[in-house]
């Protein structure tokens, strides 16, 4: 089989290769239900990318949602003192909403977790693994990293309380520093403590080069245990020859109630929002009373047609033009030639043409004759 | 070649002050003072092409990626809440979203209260963080009309000197925002196209700083 963007959308193309790239490294497939019951996402509303839910009723008289999230499917299942560690992947039509869509979508989102006692190098795999989905897309990719931890360290050093902390994430998710200096100014902050979360607001470097930059902001224990994670997973990813492309990026910021260690986002060149978004998400664990921990990702594959967007598309390679006149067995040995090498043939009688086309040909005297050429 | 950076710049006095910021740090792009009818205008030299938009739709090209940074009012942010950077206050167009009523108004907390705005967002939040009741009234332009004929009790609108409030026997109230011009970045473009960004941003706020 063709394997190409001729036969495949892009988004098509990416599952298929992030399928067997998970598949690769030991991850299995987990498939779902197309359903769960609502009463799954109403208690954690705040962890899905919209809050919007389709629901409908069950025969039963249960309220019963289209999934609109793969996650929580998978971490219901899991036992609530099962430490054993899981590695899947999933494949999955999802139904959200989003800003400015008219109602709802269907979406085929791919992603994976991994689930149970994780462990620097779990984290690792899984910070490599959305690396590697992302080159996959794209070459001109980036991973940008960020730890809840550092943050929440550096901000609780500061003396911030969790009201304040809310709103400078706020501003370090909008590289904001102005208004930080506003708050630092109002709510008495040190300005050795101001400059360090300006610091790490402003910053967007590559992870080993920005890890020498904040190693002289790090104290306490939390910033400290965060800091030795994100230089173990950068002497991982070195070993795995997926360094390039990975930055150190605090405007990451996911909510702090389901997200702990790691987050990150992944972005292209050309796709105006980020494509791959995952972290470590103990909370969301504990939250539904289990005792593992995790770390998983999702792509959001619905933004991968934005890119070319300019792109010329054929539908077809080349058209084949008959009238009353022409030798049709001839014009079909014709057709299957072209087929043989590759070509997509449409044979069509002379007139109108509703698909786009890269030639178009007739029979002739001599053979085929080109009679339109677009490439 | 360097890559161009997409500036989306406010159409009006704003704007045309916030272009003059560019062009003192060094971001010049001559054929802009041309009396024509293009939209875009390119310095390839600078790696710079501006074009001028709606004020309120700066924040959707630069959300949107179509263009790398814009200039945007801190109003139009607040009530578009979109996904971007926020780099860098120009200091320039100063004034203040503020509760605007009758000057006789008193207000019931008994009853709802009757807001007309062109920014809903803004005042649904400022009321909701105070705890108060309203109803919405969403307006396209003369606001200060809607108190004098009983449309609304209060008003949420930008104030700049005030004249047309006291001209109209209306009154500015409470500070709901304090707003300026704001140099903003689409995240993926903060990125992609990072050096030039950040050295654009950086000569900006070295030249305000100055100033």
């Amino acid at each position: 089989m063709k394997m190409d963007k001729e036969v495949f959308k892009q988004d098509e193309l990416a599952v298929y290769a992030m399928r067997d790239l998970y598949q690769r490294y030991g991850y299995t497939q987990y498939r779902v239900s197309k359903f769960e019951e609502y009463d799954l996402y109403a208690k954690n509303k705040s962890f899905l990318v919209s809050e919007n839910i389709l629901t409908f009723t069950d025969t039963n008289g249960k309220l019963m949602a289209l999934k609109p999230d793969v996650t929580l499917s998978i971490i219901k299942n899991i036992g609530k003192e099962d430490k054993t560690l899981h590695k899947y992947f999933y494949d999955e039509t999802v139904y959200r909403t989003g800003a400015g869509w008219n109602g709802f979508r269907e979406i085929m989102q791919t992603g994976l977790e991994c689930i149970g006692d994780i462990d620097l190098y779990a984290v690792a795999e899984v910070v490599m693994l959305a690396k590697k989905s992302l080159s996959l897309i794209s070459n001109d990719c980036v991973l940008a990293l960020s730890h809840m931890g550092l943050v929440t360290g550096l901000l609780e050093n500061a003396g911030i309380d969790p009201d304040g902390t809310a709103e400078l994430l706020n501003y370090i998710e909008t590289k904001n520093t102005h208004a930080i200096r506003k708050y630092a100014e109002q709510h008495a902050i040190s300005s050795n403590d101001t400059e360090a979360i300006c610091r790490i607001t402003e910053l967007y470097e590559p992870l080993d080069v920005a890890l020498e930059a904040i190693a002289p902001m790090v104290r306490g224990q939390k910033m400290e245990d965060a800091y030795r994670e994100l230089r173990g997973v950068s002497d991982l990813m070195q070993a795995y020859g997926s360094h390039d492309g990975l930055y150190l990026d605090f405007s990451v910021v996911n909510d702090m109630s389901y997200y702990n260690g790691i987050i990150f986002r992944g972005f292209i060149n050309g796709i105006p929002d980020g494509v791959l978004s995952g972290g470590r998400y103990d909370r969301l664990l504990s939250k539904m009373g289990k005792a593992a921990g995790a770390i998983g990702f999702a792509v959001y594959l619905d933004l991968l047609e934005q890119l070319n967007r300019d792109a010329v598309v054929y539908d077809v390679d080349v058209v084949l033009s008959y009238d009353v006149s022409t030798d049709i067995a001839a014009l079909i040995r014709a057709a299957e030639e072209l087929r043989k090498a590759g070509k997509r043939v449409l044979i069509q009688r002379n007139g109108a043409i509703s698909v786009r086309f890269r030639q178009r040909m007739q029979i002739g005297k001599g053979g085929l004759e080109v009679l339109e050429a677009y490439d | 070649m360097k890559p161009m950076i997409n500036i989306a710049l406010p159409k009006g006095r704003l704007g045309e002050k916030a272009y003059r910021i560019f062009e003192q740090a060094g971001y010049e792009c001559p054929s802009i003072h041309e009396e024509n009818r293009k939209l875009i205008f390119e310095n390839p030299e600078k790696g710079v092409r501006y074009f001028w938009v709606k004020p309120s739709d700066v924040v959707i090209y630069v959300e949107r990626g179509a263009a790398d940074i814009g200039i945007a009012g801190r109003d139009i942010i607040a009530e578009y809440e979109p996904s971007i950077y926020e780099l860098a206050d120009l200091g320039i167009g100063k004034c203040r979203m503020a509760v605007a009523c009758k000057k006789d108004f008193c207000d019931n907390r008994d009853r709802t209260l009757r807001v007309a705005t062109k920014f809903p967002h803004i005042a649904r939040s400022y009321y909701n963080s105070i705890s108060r009741e309203i109803d919405i009234i969403k307006l396209n332009g003369s606001i200060e009309l809607a108190p004098i004929l009983g449309l609304s009790d209060v008003i949420v609108d930008i104030v700049e000197t005030g004249k047309t409030l006291y001209e109209n026997d209306l009154e500015p109230r409470e500070t709901v925002l304090d707003i300026s011009a704001r140099l903003v970045a689409n995240k993926v473009s903060y990125k992609f196209k990072n050096q030039q960004i950040r050295k654009m941003s950086e000569d900006i706020a070295v030249l305000i700083a100055n100033s």
